[in-house]
């Protein structure tokens, strides 16, 4: 009985861990489609009037990161998001061993 | 030993190397076929994914179509680089922890529906047809211009020779060859752009020499060719003078479409672990970037070339003369060219002078009258499709680095090609036929009913593609709007929602309706010339481009599946076990077959 107590009470916690867990993958996938957004979208597309008094090359920045800088953003990214996920797998304890 | 000779040699010793692979490491088992028995190393996967991903539209189709509109076609780079973070971030790893085969199997299993994973299929089989005969576009101009026959024939040529080469293995020989096909393709690529970027820039990284100074002016190289095309009445190279809605939906298409494509979708299933899938997906970016970062670069420098080409003292003096067309050897390529039909020029006026300048600017036209050269553009045909390939003729590179980029236009082409029949076999055959319609078929005769899917898709392609939709990347492109309205909603949805079965497949059919009646609408009925009732210039929806309904595809397929499932029945309590172990990396094994 009081074994299988504390197996229900350890099922809750590893319920509410993977909500936790969950939940921060959710927070970090947003903040990283920001940026993603921001050099594509808006550095390359909209925001390139903005940027347009800043002089790269005989353009300006918005060219610059239409055709260069928003890749190597994506790259950034890709490799931010993996080494952070690898590190909230250990941290919640979810990780392939 | 002549330019057509050392053509044969490189393409003929690039394809015994693919050929060699495919047998040492042919398939012998469905798991083989399919997924390489997920023992593949994550930079082995994303070397193998950039060369199954980098097609004849990115080798050979894109930098003329940058070259040739100049920032507006950043759409391509952003678009085609931007998706590997939505894949990285969004699926990748939740689809290899749930550890299928094929991108049907998880939505029929997450939709718990046979009638979902029939109409992904139905999706994937559509989308990727459509993807294959962009790449039948570009093998015919790549074979057209290696044996000097007109596109049409080399087009022919090259559906036999993609057919024999993508039934011989599965993924595992697949695999292998990619590997081998991305060092060809890569090396091809960079090689005469590193060559032109010194002679134009001193630069040796075409990238940097894209933002550095024209050697021969001491101006920027940006600026040069800016002032260049103003001169000839041409739009400047940097200047944005498209749509920008149209512009953003289109990078937005572009790039969802990227994260729902089958045949690189199913790259993720074939690393070992979850976090492996993660890194793969940036490894393929690190090998893709290579040339993306590059193609721009290849881009602007072949528009400078080729204009300076055809005004050899510059856009205020005289054009070239017929007369140096004919004998200046440097002028060789014109006429290699003329014969696939996909370059051709006219003395208009009859003054012995070929003048290239744009007959639709009046201003243009006012000063090309008043100076002799006749009130007409005497380039009459250049396609758009040639200038990567035509590129290291045009700079006078030596004879072996064009014979290189011969073969790598070539395995660019092939790798794509084998990778979707690939896709659309297992699609019919695993998914199809095993999933719904005779599930006790024997492993023999899956395979068998696989390559007769092969034979039949590329049948189809190179039909439709003897009457291309547009340029190789533009029809890829139509590709990419199909997944994008279709697969990628329902695998969104399918691991970071609760929506339900009724839900997901009336939301991708509608994306899938919507979208190709669109594309139908401006491209001609099933692609067929003539029977389009509008066209891109003048589309039915403000200035929405068919090849960017894609996006809007995706939103409708969004709302739909949202409302659906909100007015019927939640999921079942197994379903949402499911979503939430497909969630949490732990306990991946390997994956399982039904």
């Amino acid at each position: 009985m009081a074994d299988q107590l504390s197996q229900t009470a350890r099922h809750a916690a590893t319920q509410k861990d993977d909500k936790a867990y969950w939940a921060a993958n959710v927070r970090i996938i947003l903040i990283s489609l920001v940026i993603w957004a921001l050099v594509s979208f808006g550095f390359g597309i909209l925001l390139r009037p903005m940027l347009s008094g800043i002089a790269v090359g005989g353009t300006d920045l918005g060219f610059w990161f239409a055709q260069q800088g928003s890749i190597i953003v994506f790259l950034a990214l890709i490799f931010f998001y993996a080494w952070r996920m690898n590190k909230l797998d250990k941290e919640f304890g979810v990780d392939e061993e | 030993m002549d330019q057509f000779t050392i053509n044969l040699l490189f393409v003929g010793a690039s394809f015994a190397l693919y050929i060699g692979i495919a047998i040492w490491a042919r398939a012998g088992s469905t798991s083989e076929f399919y997924a390489a028995g997920r023992g593949v190393h994550p930079v082995t996967n994303g070397m193998a994914t950039a060369a199954d991903w980098m097609s004849a539209a990115s080798f050979i189709s894109m930098a003329g179509l940058i070259a040739f509109t100049g920032y507006d076609n950043s759409t391509f780079l952003m678009g085609w680089t931007g998706g590997y973070v939505l894949l990285a971030l969004l699926l990748a790893p939740y689809l290899r922890k749930f550890g299928k085969y094929t991108v049907s199997e998880f939505i029929g299993d997450r939709f718990y529906s046979p009638t979902a994973r029939l109409v992904a299929v139905i999706c994937l089989i559509i989308a990727s047809v459509t993807y294959v005969i962009g790449q039948m576009t570009g093998v015919g101009v790549a074979f057209g211009r290696f044996l000097e026959v007109s596109s049409t024939t080399g087009l022919l040529i090259g559906a036999v020779i993609v057919f024999a080469y993508a039934v011989f293995g599965g993924m595992k020989g697949v695999t292998y060859t990619q590997v081998a096909q991305y060092v060809v393709l890569i090396t091809a690529y960079t090689i005469p752009a590193v060559f032109i970027s010194l002679q134009l820039t001193g630069n040796p990284i075409p990238g940097l020499g894209l933002f550095g100074d024209h050697q021969a002016t001491g101006e920027p190289l940006l600026a040069t060719l800016d002032a260049l095309l103003r001169d000839l009445g041409f739009n400047e190279y940097t200047t944005h003078n498209g749509d920008t809605f149209n512009m953003v939906l289109f990078t937005l298409s572009l790039m969802i479409g990227t994260a729902g494509l089958p045949h690189v979708i199913m790259r993720f299933f074939t690393v070992p672990k979850v976090s492996d899938a993660r890194w793969s997906a940036g490894w393929a970016l690190v090998f893709i970037a290579l040339l993306y970062l590059t193609a721009p670069a290849v881009g602007a420098m072949a528009r400078l070339n080729i204009t300076d080409m055809f005004w050899p003292n510059g856009a205020q003096s005289e054009p070239v003369s017929l007369e140096q067309i004919e004998n200046d050897p440097r002028y060789d390529w014109m006429a290699t060219w003329q014969k696939t039909g996909l370059l051709g020029w006219e003395d208009k006026n009859g003054d012995g002078k070929i003048a290239y300048f744009n007959d639709k600017n009046p201003d243009a036209v006012a000063k090309a009258e008043a100076a002799g050269w006749g009130s007409a553009n005497e380039l009459t045909n250049f396609n758009n499709d040639i200038l990567v390939l035509a590129n290291p003729e045009i700079a006078n590179l030596p004879s072996w680095v064009i014979g290189l980029v011969a073969a790598g236009g070539l395995a660019a082409a092939l790798s794509t090609a084998a990778g979707l029949l690939l896709a659309i076999s297992s699609a019919v055959s695993h998914d199809l036929l095993k999933g719904q319609l005779t599930p006790n078929m024997s492993e023999k005769t899956e395979l068998l009913s696989a390559r007769i899917a092969m034979a039949v898709s590329i049948a189809v392609a190179t039909w439709l593609g003897l009457n291309p939709p547009g340029f190789a990347a533009q029809t890829v492109a139509l590709a990419f709007g199909l997944a994008a309205a279709t697969i990628f909603p329902a695998l969104m949805m399918g691991i970071f929602t609760k929506v339900n079965s009724k839900g997901a497949v009336a939301g991708m059919l509608t994306g899938l309706v919507v979208t190709l009646v669109y594309i139908f609408l401006h491209k001609g009925w099933f692609f067929v010339p003539d029977t389009n009732s509008f066209t891109d210039a003048d589309p039915l929806l403000g200035s929405i481009k068919s090849t960017s309904f894609g996006a809007v595809g995706a939103a409708l397929n969004f709302t739909v599946a949202f409302i659906v499932s909100k007015m019927t029945a939640p999921i079942p309590r197994e379903i949402e076990e499911l979503v939430e172990s497909v969630r949490i990396p732990r306990g991946a094994g390997t994956a399982v077959d039904h």
